[in-house]
């Protein structure tokens, strides 16, 4: 009869700490091995949130240690509904999150199934493409701010290359019009690689044997396009849709090294808005019920479209 | 009898070394990045060497200097032993502990603020304002004022243009409507092959830019917090007329005559434009002019400074800074030492020589002081006529307000000049209805 590895370990066990779990259930034992990750969980995720559903329901100020601290029940929540700032700064993120995914998700998508051809210098076009996800969102932002710039940006004179306007004649950054678009160009710019290797990794997963079968069924280009491509690929580019929601749902760095969230307030993101209450205006109480508000509409979209997720991925 | 006179004094600097300083200290300064604070760093070697204390400094650029010296402060943090910190702070640093108070110290030092420039003593050290309660040595003096290319504004072909467009002589300008017209003037000019502009002007949104450069038409054409001061009863104050048409006429100024792109401009973006030679005129704070003047392409002969024009009355903001001894730090008696030696008479001399503003009546009371550089004149006639932002404990609140209302108007074209402003007293009245101060 041959030692299981379980034998061993009960064989190199500790006389003295093999009569202490002697008498342990296996369920117990399961505790101890989950608590560590149970205790961090509750440390650094929990708390924090249970403490800053408190803090929202106070007037606190992190910068006043001093001031008594009242309750205010739900105020914050009232005042942050009912400010037409915090709605035009929810526009804001609304619009950069919407079009940035659509553009990212066509031009991702269609740049993947260009890669997934073989073709000579495939690799290197592909690293090529990769390329602006691996840099800092700081780094990208200041030196779009460059290509922006009216006099000297080479953004402008490309734009006055094709459409024959004055370079110095429009501001991506300064103008009201232009200025949400231009912090959408330059997200896409970076992420749609991201999008482009998910999908990629998608239609590499298509068994060669679905598309013989469909050719031996006479099917067209277009419709295995339709039936087998878009299908298959689907549960990775809703995959793609959900990273890049969360993350431009947040969106900080970039659009601040951009715009910092103007002129006026036109590209002031819920993410800046909410760093501006907090960290410079310190109303703790009302950034803190700002977040709740944020961390919950995001949470519950994320929970709508995971379960749309799984069911497309059950098809 | 000399030899034991010198003996006696060598002595005497022996025992009071000694018994004054026992521990050398690590100390560090705080103070935003700029060109003074370097100044500042050749100024306080002399302080190594009398004290024996060894002197550090954390300068932060100006954009993030606010975030992250109230951080520190807010967090209790031993980082700096001295802040030069910003006028606004003061109520702030008082209230909430952060800043030591001074009264017994300058008491016990013979330090008086009566040496001091009496507008810099009420806006840098006092809380409540104009109380004799001292929570800063003012360090440095400072307004936002005006340079321009005396060059070109002494060629005879551009006077002659300008003569002929608007019936008047090229000079400084009298009024903010006068330097209006001259920059309109310059406006999209081609000078020796390059397109300059008429003016470079603060519009920063994140910080403190867009109101900094603001106020300064404002005050001039009327624009007052309160109609009673201590009683934040700003209905008709903040919207007067007058403060409407002087954000009418900023906005104005920033439509006509800025160069392409100066959406989110504020100290660095105004000097780089007169540097390049983009711009006939430019805003800025005082305390770059001594660097301004020394840039050997657009500095010496070819540039000039003014006061910032009134209106309908003088005005010119604010800046510059106090310094004072952070409550946290645990050098506190090395600290205040520093601030003996920089109030004395001679260090203040010497403080001016080497590019800070000091507000030392000493030094800005010399006979000398009005010719020692060319800015210097009109920097005390400056000094006379300056207004602050609020320095409330909330100052920031108020601040990022003025700065999301004034940028929505005057660069996102959002608006009028009235609701910018009515909109700024409803955030400024819900701020101090929070505070318990309405």
């Amino acid at each position: 009869m041959t030692d299981t590895p379980i034998d061993k370990a009960a064989r190199a066990t500790p006389r003295r700490v093999a009569r202490v779990i002697k008498g342990v259930s296996d369920r117990t034992i399961a505790w101890i091995f989950v608590a560590p990750t149970i205790f961090l969980l509750l440390a650094i995720n929990i708390f924090p949130l249970i403490w800053t559903i408190n803090l929202s329901l106070t007037n606190y100020r992190a910068n006043r240690v001093n001031r008594e601290v009242d309750y205010i029940g739900l105020r914050n929540y009232e005042r942050i509904l009912t400010d037409t700032d915090i709605w035009l700064s929810m526009q804001a993120t609304a619009h950069f999150l919407v079009w940035t995914i659509v553009l990212q998700v066509l031009i991702g998508f269609t740049l993947a199934w260009l890669i997934n051809r073989k073709f000579k210098g495939n690799d290197l076009w592909t690293t090529i493409i990769v390329l602006p996800m691996m840099l800092s969102p700081a780094v990208v932002g200041n030196f779009w701010t460059f290509l922006y710039q009216p006099q000297i940006g080479l953004f402008n004179y490309v734009v006055s290359f094709f459409s024959g306007v004055d370079p110095s004649s429009f501001e991506m950054l300064g103008s009201v019009t232009l200025a949400p678009w231009s912090i959408v160009i330059v997200d896409t710019w970076m992420w749609t690689p991201f999008v482009m290797l998910i999908c990629l990794a998608g239609l590499r997963s298509i068994p060669d044997y679905i598309y013989e079968a469909a050719e031996i069924d006479r099917a067209s280009k277009w419709r295995q396009f339709w039936t087998i491509t878009v299908p298959m690929v689907l549960p990775f580019l809703m995959l793609a849709v959900l990273f890049r929601g969360i993350e431009n749902f947040k969106m900080f760095d970039l659009v601040v090294q951009l715009t910092g969230g103007g002129p006026g307030s036109i590209t002031e993101l819920a993410s800046i808005n909410l760093k501006r209450e907090a960290f410079e205006k310190w109303r703790t109480g009302y950034s803190s019920a700002f977040a709740i508000i944020l961390f919950v509409t995001v949470f519950g979209l994320a929970s709508i479209y995971v379960k749309a997720l799984n069911k497309v991925k059950e098809r | 009898m000399k030899k034991q006179l010198l003996a006696l004094t060598t002595a005497s600097f022996v025992v009071v070394g000694a018994a004054g300083h026992a521990k050398a200290e690590d100390l560090t300064l705080c103070w935003a990045a700029w060109d003074p604070a370097n100044a500042l760093v050749e100024l306080s070697k002399e302080f190594e060497a009398q004290s024996g204390h060894n002197m550090s400094f954390e300068f932060v650029p100006w954009p993030n200097f606010a975030d992250r010296m109230l951080n520190e402060l807010n967090s209790g943090g031993k980082l700096c032993d001295l802040l030069i910190g910003d006028s606004q702070w003061i109520g702030g640093g008082a209230e909430n502990g952060h800043y030591v108070k001074l009264n017994e110290f300058f008491d016990a030092n013979d330090i008086s603020m009566d040496d001091f420039a009496p507008a810099t003593v009420y806006a840098y050290s006092t809380w409540p304002k104009g109380t004799p309660n001292y929570y800063a040595l003012p360090a440095m003096g400072d307004a936002n004022g005006w340079f321009y290319r005396k060059d070109w504004f002494e060629r005879d072909d551009i006077r002659a243009e300008f003569k002929k467009a608007t019936g008047k002589e090229l000079g400084e300008p009298k009024t903010q409507r006068d330097l209006m017209e001259i920059a309109k003037f310059f406006q999209g000019r081609e000078i020796d092959g390059n397109t300059v502009y008429g003016a470079s002007i603060f519009t920063e949104r994140g910080s403190e830019g867009i109101t900094m450069g603001a106020t300064g038409a404002l005050y001039t054409f009327g624009f007052k917090y309160e109609n009673t001061p201590g009683k934040y009863d700003m209905e008709g104050a903040v919207n007067s007329p007058q403060a409407v048409e002087g954000l009418e006429f900023y906005k104005e100024l920033y439509d006509c005559c800025t160069p392409p792109g100066y959406t989110n401009s504020y100290m660095s973006a105004s000097l780089d434009a007169f540097k390049s030679g983009q711009v006939a005129m430019a805003m800025n704070w005082f305390a770059f002019f001594p660097g301004l003047y020394a840039d050997p392409v657009t500095g010496g002969d070819k540039i000039d400074f003014f006061v910032n024009p009134p209106q309908y009355q003088a005005g010119s903001t604010l800046g510059g800074q106090g310094i004072s001894v952070v409550s946290y730090s645990d050098k506190k008696d090395a600290a205040l030492e520093y601030i003996k030696w920089f109030a004395q008479p001679t260090v203040q001399a010497r403080w001016w020589s080497l590019g800070g503003y000091s507000a030392h009546n000493s030094v800005l009371n010399d006979p000398g002081f009005k010719d020692s550089q060319p800015f210097a004149g009109d920097f005390l006639v400056a000094m006379q006529d300056v207004q602050d932002f609020w320095q409330e404990p909330v100052y920031a609140e108020l601040l990022l307000a003025m700065q999301k209302r004034l940028h929505d108007y005057v660069v996102a074209g959002q608006g009028t000049a009235k609701e910018a402003l009515d909109k700024l007293i409803a955030d400024w009245t819900e701020v101090f209805e929070d505070e318990g101060k309405l």
